[in-house]
């Protein structure tokens, strides 16, 4: 069987500069997989690129997921096939609550399956379970997308839009960043209740701590300027936070 | 017209549902604009003399003004003697009961989905439908009359109650007031006549539906809506029009006058046909909205959701005449394409503890030019008077024009102004966050508009909210691309 998701000698650029190298990567279904390298190594491109972002260019190379070629669709095709990215920074919508933006994003979607819209009470009885779960308050589904919430609660409202739309391949870019250890609890539970043999991650993180107790990744690459240099598992951490990239940069320059 | 054309042409107008064009004999007066023609006009309608005489003033001084030009929208010279004053469904004498309106008239409207029979209507909406020139049917006028609501076309109010109109036409909207209201002043041939009895509260929403349909013709309507002493009433107007190649005129008039401790919600959502892809046809909205607060506490509330017409003119405005009376605009208006709009308000503060709120949201995308042009004045005995205003405007693309017009005039030391505007535009991060979550770039742009303007929407009947949500979307597609 051919990897769920198969990255091949990706390149990509922003405006003129070359920011991904000849990345190859594989995830198999059910698998969690971790991105770590310095900063600018193109960690934050390659969520980017993988979700079709226009702001990057691709240059080169061919992304197969679930047997599709991901490159030739546009981002909400991406969305409906069933990639989702938690934002570092997720973008404020002023004037539409958080509930109305998951009615429409899940009706979209299931349209584009061909399923029937879900009603009002079927739709509540969704958000429902999982902002329970995500200890999110029904005052803050109400209120307008990203604006005024704080760092934390941004971060769990992200994990909750990833609860509610049920991805395949989920995409957390430092999804742990400016939490409060509470708040990566939370993050990170939100994480655990949604494995399945049947969904994948690929988690972006400096937090070797966060990684170790609650992603448990069965997969760590290391991305050293635009190319993975290292892969292991999980005692690669270990040694990552021993010793940092150091060694890597200087492989990856020579 | 067949099923068959009316569905072939929905096909091609893909963005403007209400682009068809009923078949049905009209009865026009002549071509262009004289003496005659205004005579013509009222003695179709066995006017008293007075009106008469009103009409024939109106036009004397027309002639003498000169088209305005202030308003930051360009149009080629209109040709007024290229224009039907008069066109009349032919069957629409005077029908006395619904039974009586042409079928052809019925399912026009069942298309617009404004049903006139009494059974299906909207529950707790009455309505009043004028086509062309004339209106043809007004729907729950019996069981308001029980309550002295009087619900009808200006036309019988004018054969009914003429002390009502002779004293209040042109008290708020003088015929000397400005160009188009002086054209309206000489030419108006129907509209909507509403009066409110004291201490009444009306029981349900009260609704003009206008609809051009005739070639060439121009619409000239006039309503008037008087609140007496304590009363209330909602109010909702509904516009269309056929797709056309060539430009048609619509230049009403609106006044209202509010008496002590009563008030008036007026909601309108306006969708004349906007012209098309390339700026070709389109209906020209010049109109003139006035109501005046006369007595104490009296309180006037405009809402309007504006996204059709070719070029939009008008401000519907509040004369603060009553102590502690309360003024308020909430405006969103959305132009696409080559439209061009050039809207706001006027708060006039007149009396003491006077206090006036203006919420505009303007929204400009594809080549479109979109004005907010404001006035708030505060007379010299206008103690203590307050106006808060918030205009808003976000910009798709990097073809369309936004601006800000405030003018403000304070001539009593104890009045406050406040005024706050911002512009913007939706962003790249929005649009790729919206579609990462899966939605289509045009979804995503409504959502984000419908974001925007929600202070406005939240204003608006329940019957019309949904409406303009979901014109939102049909004026805004292809705006991205």
């Amino acid at each position: 069987m051919s990897a769920w998701l198969e990255i091949k000698d990706l390149h990509a650029k922003v405006g003129d500069k070359p920011i991904l190298n000849g990345l190859s990567l594989s995830i198999n279904a059910g698998e969690v997989h971790v991105i770590m390298g310095p900063n600018g190594s193109g960690k934050s491109t390659l969520s980017n690129v993988l979700c079709g972002n226009p702001h990057y260019e691709v240059t080169g190379g061919s992304v197969i997921f679930k047997g599709k070629n991901l490159l030739d669709m546009t981002v909400e095709e991406r969305a409906r096939t069933g990639i989702f990215l938690a934002f570092q920074h997720p973008i404020e919508i002023p004037g539409v609550s958080m509930a109305t933006f998951m009615k429409y994003a899940l009706n979209s979607q299931r349209k584009a399956a061909g399923e029937k819209e879900l009603d009002a009470v079927s739709f509540m009885k969704r958000i429902k379970i999982r902002s329970q779960a995500l200890e999110i308050s029904d005052e803050m589904l109400k209120r307008p997308v990203n604006v005024g919430f704080s760092g934390g609660e941004k971060k769990r409202l992200e994990v909750f839009q990833m609860a509610v739309l049920e991805p395949d391949f989920c995409i957390l870019d430092e999804m742990d960043s400016g939490l409060d250890v509470d708040a990566v609890k939370v993050a990170g539970n939100g994480v655990k209740i949604m494995r399945s043999p049947q969904r994948s991650f690929l988690v972006i993180s400096h937090n070797i701590k966060f990684l170790k107790e609650q992603i448990m990744p069965d997969k760590i690459h290391i991305l050293v300027h635009g190319r993975v240099v290292a892969e292991g598992d999980q005692g690669l951490l270990d040694k990552i936070d021993r010793s940092g990239f150091s060694e890597y940069q200087k492989e990856a320059v020579a | 017209m067949t099923q068959e054309k009316v569905s072939a042409l929905e096909a091609v107008s893909d963005t403007y549902h209400y682009g068809f064009e009923t078949q049905i004999s009209a009865e026009t007066a002549p071509k262009g604009l004289n003496e005659e023609i205004i005579r013509f006009i009222s003695a179709k309608k066995k006017e008293p003399e007075w009106l008469l005489e009103f009409r024939l003033k109106a036009y004397r001084h027309w002639l003498t003004m000169k088209e305005p030009t202030w308003a930051k929208v360009s149009y080629p010279p209109i040709d007024y003697q290229d224009i039907y004053y008069y066109a009349a469904p032919k069957s629409a004498e005077s029908p006395k009961s619904l039974d009586e309106v042409d079928p052809e008239l019925l399912k026009t409207y069942d298309k617009l989905g404004v049903p006139l029979h009494e059974r299906e209507v909207l529950a707790g909406v009455a309505v009043d439908a004028v086509f062309d020139s004339v209106s043809v049917a007004t729907t729950f006028r019996e069981k308001l009359a029980r309550q002295g609501i009087i619900f009808c076309s200006i036309s019988e109010a004018v054969q009914n109650h003429p002390e009502l109109v002779k004293k209040y036409l042109g008290s708020v909207v003088p015929y000397t007031d400005n160009f188009f209201a002086c054209l309206n002043s000489a030419v108006f041939t129907d509209g909507t006549f509403v009066y409110i009895p004291k201490g009444i509260r009306c029981p349900m929403e009260l609704s003009t539906y206008f609809r051009i349909n005739a070639k060439k013709s121009g619409q000239f309507e006039r309503t008037m809506i008087i609140a007496d002493d304590n009363s209330y009433v909602s109010y909702l107007e509904g516009c269309t029009a056929p797709q056309r190649d060539e430009n048609q005129l619509h230049a009403a008039i609106v006044e209202i006058i509010v008496m002590n401790d009563a008030e008036v919600k007026y909601s309108t959502v306006q969708n004349w046909y906007p012209g098309d892809k390339e700026g070709k046809g389109g209906i020209y909205n010049f109109v003139t909205k006035r109501g005046l607060c006369k007595g104490v506490n009296a309180k006037l509330s405009w809402t309007q959701v504006e996204t059709g017409s070719a070029v939009t003119w008008k401000y519907p405005s509040c004369v603060l005449a009553g102590d502690n009376s309360v003024g308020e605009f909430y405006s969103v208006a959305i132009t696409n394409n080559y439209q061009q709009a050039d809207t706001g308000t006027k708060m006039i503060h007149i009396g003491k503890n006077t206090s006036s709120t203006i919420v505009s949201k303007g929204i400009s995308a594809g080549k479109s030019q979109n004005t907010y042009r404001g006035l708030v004045k505060m007379g010299r005995n206008a103690e203590n008077a307050r106006n808060f205003s918030q205009c808003d405007s976000l910009l798709i693309g990097s073809q369309c024009g936004a601006h800000t017009l405030p003018y403000m005039i304070s001539s009593n030391p104890s009045a406050s102004v406040e005024h706050e505007a911002t512009t913007s535009k939706i962003s790249d991060e929005q649009l790729f966050y919206c579609r990462q979550r899966g939605l289509d770039a045009e979804e995503a742009v409504s959502l984000i508009v419908n974001g925007f303007c929600k202070d406005v929407m939240q204003k608006l009947p329940m019957e019309f909210a949904v409406e303009a949500t979901r014109l939102v979307a049909v004026t805004l597609e292809g705006s991205v691309g």
